[in-house]
Order: structure tokens, then C-alpha cells, then sequence
């Protein structure tokens, strides 16, 4: 049977709302007061942008309301939707202070949206481009946030930087792909405009390779910023795969970011193969589009899942349902539609090996089949638009980690297409970082810092540092959910 | 961007954040730190005849999981050589010509003062402070707060100062004193150019129950210690207001006193303040809390439309009048927002046994409000008596929830009138007297 949306819009709107809501003014505050106010304090080497966490959030506690929202977003011009999206369980309040006498860790992505929810609800513009521009020019190929970061840090160093974006608007996987009840398509494109009044350029449904080439923006311009991410999800291989109710999760839930909600088709019952935090994604926004069940097919087991606890919780709490130790190998079909899965179990041999157990397959009733199996390199599409550099061996952007530059010099490269899939605050720093190379190509310059205004003063011995530079990762804590 | 620098009495600061005469201000190593940090003003460490200090100095008053709320001290002045910290002052002086350098200082007799004076003004010093403040110790030496408890004593020191003061003279006054007025004039009087308050106040922040002796312990004994931070911050912007306000004073001040953040800085100087000092806060964060604050007042200044901080000095000062000129027929009563109750009860109480018994305990079915945030059916709710409601404030200032309790104007027809003017008008016949309260 053909899928259809299934819920109202009311309800749709209900089931699909943030699950943070702001704070108020007054969680705000006790919020910020119990922050210690550490110094070299450990969340700030584990932010990859290296935002100085105990300067924002003692502003926010001093009332200062502005300054804090500035400190933030001098740091990441997407402090906004990283203060919804970053898995901060395992960045910044992972390694806060607080977990070390066993008290829960400041809520630094909460409070850090409440700052940032300031300006853009009062239209606070804090962030001013130098008016003396470098005339420099930087093309930046891809619009999410690694060429947001880096074009917002060009523009805030003097020179001007011009997007090329393929889809209708910019923002990358932050308009398309985030869960929705973590971070709303409109919040998005709030950031862009705020990237676009630092006076950068953006031009969409412009594909490079397509529309225009390297070579012509060559011409035009004096660097190359490559912010392509990743391309589409693998392929099962398995019969019956190219059934229409069988989807890429990245196409089911873009679908539910250009679409009203309740106009989203949803299986009733719905299969998502693979646990990584986008099969999450996938699993969740399915259960609150209406599906009845929403399961997710796993070939290891429970310990062996890439996604979050954080996350796996999410998940469990909206009612998503797991099997673990099977893989599919055949999608059934009825008239043309999907009707199935014939799954098969698993284990892992003595080599560590994991065998598909022969003779145990089983089948299950499904009219939605989602494939969650994560992204393939953008390979092809990066061999033809610039064939001149160097890809690692599993198909990522080669580049200097510290400054994103390619083998080619005036090329640079940061985000999932060079880190080969991350968070959006990893491409928002790496961003951050090639605009930093970038800015030394064109003026011998080197920019250190950033410059955490809780260090100044403290000459000798070297801080501890930003995460810009090498972010910690810490271990989830199980405190970190209580 | 707002201008912040300022200039006080001739020592001029780009901003109004100075460091205040104490630890934080002991070395050429933390002045320099300051200054990199954003400070506009470092109060050098109090110089004199070097002391010898105990080993325990500090108590704190910890409140509800807060620490520091209040800082105790048993401190003495520098113990490091006068030469030591003309030499250090020198050296910063050279490194930060625009910023402000003042050197505290506190001895004896005339002469002592004179040679103090002219090593200042030799060290490059943009001005001196005088310590009459400090009250453990140094005081029972004749020092300190001796000398800033006897008007007559400060208006003679003083006097002393100015007959060889080259440079800017600010006068530390002590808050150990029934009327912080006859200080600040005495000093006024005897023309120095600035006063600068509060020091520290006479404090025991806690009995250890088990030793029997007050902390800091200092082998069996403890002693009145100084008390500062956070805590003092209203006996301080009192005390600020008072001199600000007195005509037979008249010289800038310096405010000092449990300033923390910008907010606190801004309020002292709309007090009066020219600049303002800070100690324990730098105690507690370190340097760094300065950024926040030069932020912070810059955002303020921008948001209220004043072009520089001198638009603010002394704004609230006349706001800050004698009760006899308060206007006794305006009326305010409390309001409660049931949309955020949540049902705690405490305004109930805290009127009931408290203060005037004007809020009653209802059924909130009953009343048509319905069952908010954390109202279990049977549990009652605050219902204000406005008849009886007198306006004291104090519900909403112990309700827990922001903004769910207001004290709203009443408008009740009735014509302003003073307690003086009320007092005129029973003596004219005009009016009866207001009948006694029930
Ligand atoms: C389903 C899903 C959920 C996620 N959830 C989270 C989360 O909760 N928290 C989190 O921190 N991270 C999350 N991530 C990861 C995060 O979205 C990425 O790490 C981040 O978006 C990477 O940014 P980017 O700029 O490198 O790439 P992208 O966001 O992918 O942006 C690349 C852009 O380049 C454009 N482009 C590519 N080629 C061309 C071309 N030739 N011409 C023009 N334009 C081109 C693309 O259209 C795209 O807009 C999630 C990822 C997925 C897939
Ligand atoms: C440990 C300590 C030592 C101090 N020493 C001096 C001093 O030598 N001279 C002085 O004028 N004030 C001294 N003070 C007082 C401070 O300068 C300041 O007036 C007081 O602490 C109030 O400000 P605060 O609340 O910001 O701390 C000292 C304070 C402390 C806590
Ligand atoms: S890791 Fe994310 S939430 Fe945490 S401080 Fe950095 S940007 Fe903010
Ligand atoms: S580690 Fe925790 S307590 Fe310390 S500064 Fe960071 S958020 Fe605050």
C-alpha cells in the first residue's frame, strides 16, 4: 500500500516542537550562577570553536546579556543552532567540572541558546566587519556550516566572501537535515541572514561543476574554500531496494523540512536500518509523524551502537522500538509496494568477525523501509570539480588540520567533506580555521587565538586552551542524563 | 561605543575600573596583569614602615551554597619595603603612561607623611590615597581606622598632606563610623581632592563551635577582622550616597565595596562615583571579571543613550531624599500573576507572621484560577486582601518565582503630601490627623 501523512497539523506541530524550549529569565540565572567560573576551565578545550563558556555565561549571570551573546558568536557564528544541535555530552559538558563531584554539568548548550535567543529575537546586530576591506576575494563552494563559519570569519577579517550554494537556500544539512524538534528550519536561516549582514554573499541553486566551474571562479576569485560535506547514503544492496516506500534518511527528512509537516508521508509501520545518530533521527521523527511502530534494525548489538546514549534515550523515550543482531536482505513487496523485511540474524565470529547466521531468517510486516547506513564521500563529484587535489584514501578532502589548506595552496577544505562526517560545530571551527589559513596566504599574517578574555592578563605559561585548536572528546557520562 | 574614560580629580583613566588598594594590588607582576586584563586604575597596596603579617588572614561568609558572599580579613598593610614599591610603581608608570597608578599610603607623624608624599609624586604616582581606613591592627598602632574615626584627626593629617601634595590627594575614608558625613567633610576641609569609601567593616564572620575561637585561627586566637565582597555592597552605596549628596563635601568619589560586575559599577556611579575600586571580586575570579564589566557598562550606556559614563555620575542622587519629603499618599499593593504561582505559600506566611496579614489562603477552583504549575486539587492559593495590603513589598520580594508577584501603582485620587506637609496641615486645622492603624 502507498504511504500517506498521518497526522493533522496541530498535532504534527505538537509532536515536532522543540524538546528544549528557551529558558527563562530566571532558570537563566540560576543556570549561570552555578557555573564556577573555572579558570583554563576544561568545557572551553572541548568546544571545537573554543568558546570561552566561563566568560559567556558570567555575562549572562551579570546581566549582560549582549556581551555574552557576542562572545559567543565571535567565537561561532552558528552559536545559535550549536546551542540546540552540539552533542554536548560529549564536548563541553562532558568535561565540565561539576561531573568530577558528581553533580550534573552546567547546561552550557541551554544557556548558551538563551544568550543567543537575545539577539536574534531583539535584532541585536554585535558583530561588525572592519569597514577597510582587503579586496581579497574567496569563493566558498557549499553553503553549509563549514562555508558559513569560514565565510563569516573571512568577512569578519576584511574580505569579501562570495557562497555557492546548489540547493534553493543555504544553511547545508542545519536547514535540511537536523531533527526538527532540535533545530527548526526558520532558526537556520536566521544564521544566514546573520552571516549575510556580515556582508558575505550568497548565491543559491548554483551547482559548481554545473552551472559554473573551478576554473571560472578561479578567475574571479583569490581562494577556494571547498564546504561540499557528504553525498548520498549507501546502498543496501539487497532486492526490492528501489521500491517506492524505501528511503534515504537524509530524503525523508529533508522532506519534513520543505513540507508542511503534516503533509509528510509516513509509513504506519516503519523499518530504519543502521544506529547511527541520523538512523536515530530517522527512527524518532518517524514515531512522532504518526507511524505505529517505528523500529530500528541493528546488525551489532545494543553496546556496539555508534549513536549517542543520549540520543539511544531520546529514542527509547519516544517509544522507537530495537532489533539488534540482524540485517535485512530482502525488502518484500506486494503490488509494487513495500509489505516487508526478510531479516536475517547475526554474530560475531571468534575473529571478531560479524557472520549473517544461516538459516534464521525471519520476516516482518513493514510499509516503510528508511536507510540509515551514513553518507558516502562526495569522491566523484570532488575528482571532476577539482581534479588537481588530493583525496585521503577514504575519499575525504586531504588538508592541513590547522589552517584546511589542500595541496593545491589558494584551495582550503573543512567540514564533513574533509573530516568525512562530524558535528556542525567541528565544521564551524574547521571553517573558522581555513579562513584563519586563508588570511595568512593573503597577508602573511597569522591569527592566533582565540583571544578567551578570561585569560588575559596571564603572561608566561601557556593556557590550556581553546578546542578551536585540538578539541578534546570526552566519554559520555552517565551523569550527564539523570 | 560609549567613552568611559574619566578623570577624577586630575587622574585621569580610560576606564572607571580600578583595582583597589589590597593584595591584588601588591606587585609590579599584578599590576601589569591588571592593566592587560582592561583595568583603567590600580590602588597600589597600602605603603608604609613594612609589617609582619600572621599566617591564617581570611574568613568568608558562605550563604545557601554560595561562596564569598562576604570576605573577613586580619591583614595588615604592605610587608614589602617602601623602595621595593616606589621602584615597582616607577616601572609600571613607564610601562602604562596612560593609565592610572595611585599609591596608598599610611604612616605617622608629619614628616613621615611629607617623605611619603614626595616619593610618590618621585615614583611617577598620578595620585596618592590615604589610608584612615583599616580597622585591625594598624589601628591599634594609631594608624587606620584610628585616624579615620576622629574627624579632627583626618582634617589634621590631611592638612599635613596638602602642604607638599603635588599630586592628586584621595582620602579612604572607614565605614566604622556613626556618620560617614563628618569624615568626608572633615576631609573635604582640609582640601583634599577626592574621598574614596568604604575600607573594610569590623566583623567575626563565624565561630568555629568546636575550638571556640572565631576564624580566621591564628593559634588558639582570632581578632576583629575587615569585612568586604559582595555582602557590604548596600552599606557601601549608602554611605557613597551620603557624601554624594552632602553639599559641605563636594570632591569626587572613588566607590569601593562588594562591586562585582558591571551593574554594581554602574550603580555606584550613578550614586556619585567617578571611578570605582574593586578588591574582592579579583580575590575570587581574578583580573579577568574586568572585560564583562568595560563590556557590560558599554552596552548600558549605548542602550540608555548616554555618550560617555560622565553622563552617569551621580544620576540617582537626588532620587535618594529624607523621609519627611516622601509622599505618604501614594500607594502600591501586590499582585499575583496565577499563571506562575506555584502554589509555595511563602507570601502567606511570611505577611501572616510577618508583616500585616493581608493575604488569605483560597481554593483556587473556587476562585476561578484553575490549577497552575504545580497546584494539586485541595491545594490553596495566595489571594492578596488589597484593603488590607499595605504595600511593604515583602511577598514579592520572598516569592521564588520571577515576576509572579507585582506590586502594582493604585491610583487613589488623593493628592501628594509629605509627612511635612502633613504635619503643617494638622497644625493649620486644614485636615484631621490620620487615624492610628487598627
Ligand atoms: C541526519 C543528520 C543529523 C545530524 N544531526 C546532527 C546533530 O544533531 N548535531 C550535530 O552537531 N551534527 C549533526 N549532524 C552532522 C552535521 O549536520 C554536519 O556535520 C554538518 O552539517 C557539516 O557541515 P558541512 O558544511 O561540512 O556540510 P553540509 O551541511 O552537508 O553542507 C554542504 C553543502 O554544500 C552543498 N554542496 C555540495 N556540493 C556542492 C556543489 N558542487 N555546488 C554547490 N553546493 C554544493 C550542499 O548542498 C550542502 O548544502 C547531522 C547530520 C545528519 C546527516
Ligand atoms: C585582604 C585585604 C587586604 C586589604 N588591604 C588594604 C590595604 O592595604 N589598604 C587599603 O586601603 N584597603 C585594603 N583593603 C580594603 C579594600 O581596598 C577595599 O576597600 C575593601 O575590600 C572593599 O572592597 P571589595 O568589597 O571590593 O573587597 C583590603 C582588603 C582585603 C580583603
Ligand atoms: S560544544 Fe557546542 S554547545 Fe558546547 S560550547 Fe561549543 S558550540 Fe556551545
Ligand atoms: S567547567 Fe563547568 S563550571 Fe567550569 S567554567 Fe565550564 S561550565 Fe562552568
Amino acid at each position: 500500500m502507498p504511504i500517506t501523512s498521518l497526522l493533522d497539523p496541530d498535532t504534527a506541530a505538537r509532536n515536532m516542537a522543540e524538546i528544549e524550549p528557551q529558558y527563562s529569565p530566571q532558570e537563566a540565572l540560576v543556570e549561570a550562577h552555578r557555573c564556577l567560573f573555572c579558570f583554563d576551565a576544561p568545557c572551553i578545550k572541548a568546544c571545537p570553536t573554543g568558546i570561552d563558556i566561563p566568560g559567556f555565561i558570567k555575562k549572562i549571570a551579570s546581566h549582560n546579556l549582549t556581551g555574552s551573546a557576542r562572545t559567543i558568536l565571535s567565537s561561532n557564528i552558528l552559536g545559535g543552532s550549536c546551542a540546540r544541535v552540539c552533542p554536548t555530552s560529549v564536548l563541553c559538558e562532558g568535561a565540565c567540572v561539576m561531573l568530577d563531584r558528581d553533580e550534573k554539568p552546567i547546561k552550557i548548550g541551554r544557556l548558551q541558546r538563551y544568550a543567543t535567543d537575545h539577539v536574534f529575537d531583539n535584532d541585536l546586530q554585535v558583530l561588525h566587519p572592519p569597514e577597510q576591506k582587503s579586496g581579497k576575494r574567496v569563493a566558498l563552494i557549499g553553503g553549509g556550516p563549514a562555508s558559513l563559519g569560514c565565510a563569516a570569519e573571512l568577512a569578519l577579517l576584511g574580505h569579501d566572501a562570495v557562497i555557492f550554494e546548489r540547493k534553493p537556500e543555504a544553511g547545508g544539512l542545519n536547514t535540511y537535515g537536523i531533527a526538527y524538534y532540535k533545530l527548526t528550519p526558520e532558526m537556520s536561516l536566521k544564521e544566514v541572514e546573520l552571516v549575510k549582514r556580515l556582508g558575505v554573499e550568497i548565491r543559491t541553486g548554483v551547482d559548481v561543476g554545473t552551472d559554473i566551474t573551478v576554473a571560472e571562479l578561479e578567475k574571479e576569485f583569490d581562494a577556494i574554500f571547498l564546504g561540499v560535506g557528504l553525498g548520498h547514503t549507501y546502498r543496501l544492496d539487497i532486492p526490492g531496494e528501489d521500491l517506492p516506500e524505501v528511503f534515504e534518511a537524509l530524503a525523508f527528512i529533508e522532506d519534513l523540512h520543505v513540507n508542511p509537516l503534516h503533509e509528510v508521508a509516513v509509513g504506519k509501520r516503519v523499518a530504519v536500518i543502521g544506529c547511527g545518530n541520523t538512523a536515530i533521527d530517522a527512527v524518532t521523527q518517524a514515531k512522532r509523524l504518526g507511524a505505529e511502530h517505528s523500529v530500528i534494525i541493528y546488525r551489532r548489538g545494543e553496546r556496539d551502537m555508534p549513536a549517542y546514549l543520549y540520543e539511544y534515550g531520546l529514542a527509547k523515550r519516544d517509544g522507537a522500538e530495537f532489533i539488534f543482531n540482524a540485517v535485512p536482505v530482502e525488502v518484500l513487496e506486494k503490488d509494487g509496494h513495500v509489505c516487508g523485511l526478510k531479516l536475517a540474524r547475526t554474530k560475531v565470529d571468534d575473529n571478531g568477525k560479524l557472520q549473517v547466521i544461516a538459516g534464521s531468517e525471519f520476516e516482518l510486516p513493514f510499509d516503510m523501509v528508511i536507510k540509515a547506513l551514513g553518507q558516502e564521500k562526495m569522491t566523484d563529484m570532488l575528482k571532476s570539480i577539482v581534479p588537481d587535489v588530493n583525496l585521503t584514501r577514504n575519499g575525504c578532502i586531504e588538508r592541513d588540520a590547522a589552517t584546511g589548506q589542500t595541496n593545491v595552496p589558494h584551495i582550503f577544505a573543512g567540514g564533513d567533506g574533509a573530516n568525512g562526517g562530524s558535528e556542525v560545530v567541528n565544521a564551524v571551527g574547521e571553517g573558522k580555521k581555513a579562513a584563519r589559513g586563508i588570511h595568512r596566504l593573503f597577508t602573511n599574517e597569522a591569527i592566533e587565538g582565540p583571544i578567551q578574555w578570561t585569560r588575559m592578563g596571564v603572561v608566561g605559561d601557556k593556557p590550556v586552551g581553546s578546542g578551536l585548536d585540538h578539541p578534546i572528546r570526552v566519554d559520555e557520562h552517565e551523569t550527564a542524563f539523570i | 561605543m560609549a567613552d568611559l574614560s574619566i578623570n577624577l580629580a586630575g587622574i585621569k583613566s580610560p576606564n572607571p575600573f580600578w583595582v583597589a588598594s589590597a593584595p591584588p594590588s601588591n606587585t609590579a607582576y599584578q599590576c601589569h596583569r591588571a592593566f592587560e586584563a582592561g583595568w583603567g586604575g590600580v590602588v597600589w597596596k597600602t605603603i608604609g614602615e613594612p609589617i609582619v603579617n600572621v599566617s591564617s588572614r581570611y574568613s568568608s561568609l558562605d550563604l545557601n551554597g554560595s561562596r564569598m558572599v562576604g570576605l573577613n580579613n586580619i591583614e595588615l598593610i604592605t610587608d614589602r619595603a617602601p623602595e621595593t614599591n616606589f621602584r615597582e610603581i616607577r616601572e609600571c608608570k613607564d610601562r602604562w603612561p596612560d593609565h592610572a597608578i595611585i599609591a596608598s599610603l599610611m604612616t605617622d607623624t608629619r614628616e613621615n607623611w611629607h617623605d611619603y608624599m614626595k616619593a610618590s609624586a618621585d615614583a611617577g604616582a598620578d595620585g596618592v590615597e590615604l589610608n584612615f581606613g583599616c580597622p585591625h591592627g594598624m589601628c591599634e598602632r594609631g594608624m587606620g581606622s584610628a585616624v579615620g574615626q576622629n574627624p579632627d584627626v583626618i582634617e589634621t593629617i590631611v592638612g599635613w598632606v596638602m602642604e607638599v601634595a603635588e599630586i592628586p590627594v584621595i582620602v579612604k575614608l572607614t565605614p566604622n563610623i556613626t556618620s560617614i558625613n563628618h569624615a568626608a567633610r572633615a576631609a573635604s576641609r582640609a582640601g583634599a581632592n577626592a574621598i574614596s569609601l568604604i575600607n573594610t567593616i569590623n566583623s567575626i564572620t563565624q565561630v568555629d563551635l568546636d575550638r571556640m575561637c572565631p576564624e580566621p585561627y591564628v593559634a588558639g586566637q582570632s581578632t576583629h577582622g575587615g569585612y568586604c565582597g559582595p555582602a557590604v555592597k548596600p552599606i557601601a552605596l549608602n554611605m557613597v550616597q551620603e557624601c554624594a549628596a552632602d553639599p559641605e563635601v563636594l570632591i569626587p568619589i572613588s566607590g569601593i565595596g562588594g562591586i562585582s560586575n558591571w551593574k554594581d559599577a554602574a550603580e555606584f556611579i550613578a550614586l556619585g562615583s567617578t571611578s570605582v575600586q574593586v578588591c574582592t571580586a579579583i580575590m575570587h575570579y581574578g583580573f579577568r571579571i574586568v572585560e564583562d564589566m568595560i563590556e557590560g557598562l558599554n552596552d548600558y550606556l549605548d542602550g540608555a543613550g548616554m555618550k560617555s559614563v560622565n553622563e552617569l555620575i551621580g544620576r540617582a542622587v537626588q532620587s535618594v531624599q529624607r523621609w519627611e519629603t516622601l509622599d505618604l499618599n501614594y500607594k502600591r499593593i501586590a499582585s499575583i500573576d496565577y499563571d506562575t504561582c506555584i502554589g509555595c505559600n511563602l507570601c502567606y506566611i511570611a505577611c501572616e507572621d510577618g508583616a500585616h496579614q493581608a493575604i488569605a489562603l483560597v481554593d483556587p477552583e473556587a476562585k476561578g484560577v484553575g490549577l497552575g504549575p504545580g497546584r494539586l486539587p485541595g491545594k490553596p492559593v495566595p489571594e492578596i486582601k488589597e484593603k488590607e495590603c499595605v504595600g511593604c513589598n515583602l511577598c514579592a520580594l520572598v516569592c521564588p518565582v520571577d515576576a509572579c508577584i507585582t506590586m502594582i501603582d493604585v491610583d487613589n485620587g488623593k493628592d501628594r503630601m509629605s509627612w511635612s506637609d502633613y504635619q503643617a496641615k494638622v497644625a493649620s486645622g486644614e485636615m484631621k490627623p490620620i487615624p492610628a492603624h487598627p
